[in-house]
C-alpha cells in the first residue's frame, strides 16, 4: 500500500525516536513464533517485558529472549504483578540489570505499573506516586501507567515521569476507550506549553477500531497486549493493529469535520431537476 | 566444602560447592541466561556476582524476563 507521505514528526519519548507509534506487549501469545510474527507484524519498535523468577525456560527450553530480536526492539520491562511501590522499585532495579546484560537501549526504562487489587488491576495511585519520584531519582525514565484521571496524570508528570500512560479501560478488558473526555482533558492539561510530552493510551483496547479512536484523540502512542495476543488469529490482528494506529494518527493530524446534527449534501442542489419537498 | 541452607526463589534448598552468587546462577543451569539476582531483597548488580559471597540463611531472587504487557 502505497501512501503519500504526510507531515508528522516521529514519536519521541525519553529521547528516543519512534517511527511506529505502537507499543506491545509480549504475553499471552499461543507460542512464541506466533508472538514474534505478530510482534514484527505490528510495525512495533518497543515491546514490553515482565522479570518472574518462574518460567525461566518453558517446558520445551526456550526463553522469552530466543524470540525477540534485541538488535531490533527496544524492550521496556514493566512492573507488572507489584502492589506496593517497594516490590515495584525492586522489580524495577532487577529488569534494568538484566537489560544492561543484554545491553538494550531500554535498559534505563521501565513500564511502572502499582496495582491495588487482583480482580480490577486498577492502579494503586499512592503507591504508584512514590514509586515514580523514586525511580526518577535512581535514574529510571518512567513510563507510568494511570487511571484515566487527569489530575493524577498531572502529577505523574510533575514527579519527573518520561511519558504518562492512562488506561482506556481495565487491563485485558477490551472495553476501549470508556472516557475519551478524560483522555482529551489529560492531553490539555499535560501539552499545555510542552506539545511533544508523551502520552500513550495503555491497556483495554480490544480491536483496532478501539485503536484508531484513541489515536484520533491525539494521544502519541497506544501501548497494548491482550487485544493482539488473544485474538482468534494474533498476527493478522497484529497487522490491523498496525494500520489502526497508522489511520488514527493520520486522522487526527487530518483534523476531522464537525459532528453536525442534520446532513450536508455532497452533491451540488444548483441544476438539480427533480421536485424538491418544501420549495 | 560445606553444605549451605539458602532460600532460592521461595524455597528452601541445601547447596554444596557454592560460595558467590556466580557460583549459585551455574550450580542452577543459568549460567548463560540473562539473569539478575536480588539478595535478601536487596539487587546484587551482575558485575558483583562473582565477588558476593552467600551465608547460611540467605535469600535470594534469581529473575529472568519472560512475556508480559
Amino acid at each position: 500500500m502505497q501512501v503519500k507521505k504526510i507531515n508528522d514528526q516521529p514519536l519521541i519519548i525519553a529521547g528516543k525516536t519512534f517511527d511506529s507509534r505502537l507499543i506491545v506487549g509480549t504475553g499471552k501469545y499461543p507460542d512464541y513464533p506466533t508472538m514474534e510474527t505478530a510482534l514484527d507484524n505490528s510495525g512495533t519498535q518497543v515491546v514490553t517485558v515482565a522479570v518472574r523468577r518462574e518460567r525461566l525456560v518453558d517446558d520445551q527450553g526456550r526463553n522469552l529472549l530466543d524470540y525477540i530480536d534485541t538488535s531490533k526492539y527496544t524492550i521496556l520491562p514493566n512492573t507488572a504483578g507489584c502492589f506496593t511501590a517497594e516490590d515495584a522499585i525492586r522489580v524495577s532495579h532487577l529488569g534494568r540489570d538484566i537489560l544492561e546484560q543484554l545491553d538494550n537501549p531500554g535498559k534505563d526504562w521501565v513500564k511502572l505499573e502499582v496495582l491495588g487489587d487482583k480482580k480490577t488491576l486498577l492502579p494503586d495511585p499512592i503507591g504508584t506516586l512514590q514509586a515514580c519520584k523514586q525511580l526518577v531519582a535512581d535514574g529510571f525514565k518512567v513510563l507510568c501507567y494511570t487511571s484515566d484521571d487527569p489530575i493524577m496524570a498531572v502529577k505523574i508528570k510533575e514527579a519527573g515521569a518520561a511519558a504518562v500512560m492512562p488506561a482506556g479501560s481495565p487491563i485485558g478488558s477490551g472495553q476501549g476507550v470508556l472516557n475519551p473526555n478524560a483522555i482529551r482533558i489529560i492531553l490539555e492539561l499535560l501539552k499545555d506549553g510542552d506539545p511533544t510530552y508523551p502520552v500513550v493510551l495503555d491497556a483495554g483496547v480490544g480491536t483496532a477500531s478501539d485503536v484508531t479512536s484513541a489515536m484520533e484523540l491525539g494521544v502519541d502512542a497506544i501501548l497494548l497486549n491482550t487485544g493482539i495476543a488473544h485474538a482468534k488469529n494474533p498476527v493478522a490482528m497484529a497487522t490491523a493493529m498496525n494500520y489502526a494506529t497508522q489511520a488514527g494518527r493520520l486522522a487526527y493530524l487530518s483534523g476531522r469535520i464537525p459532528k453536525k446534527l442534520y446532513a450536508t449534501a455532497s452533491s451540488p442542489w444548483a441544476g438539480v431537476i427533480s421536485y424538491i419537498p418544501g420549495e | 566444602m560445606d553444605n549451605l541452607n539458602l532460600i532460592i526463589n521461595g524455597q528452601e534448598q541445601t547447596i554444596s560447592g557454592v560460595q558467590t552468587v556466580r557460583d549459585l546462577v551455574v550450580q542452577q543451569g543459568l549460567g548463560k541466561a540473562a539473569v539478575a539476582v536480588e539478595l535478601n531483597q536487596k539487587l546484587v548488580p551482575r558485575k558483583q556476582h562473582e565477588t558476593q559471597t552467600l551465608c547460611p540463611g540467605d535469600q535470594l531472587e534469581l529473575v529472568t524476563l519472560v512475556g508480559g504487557g
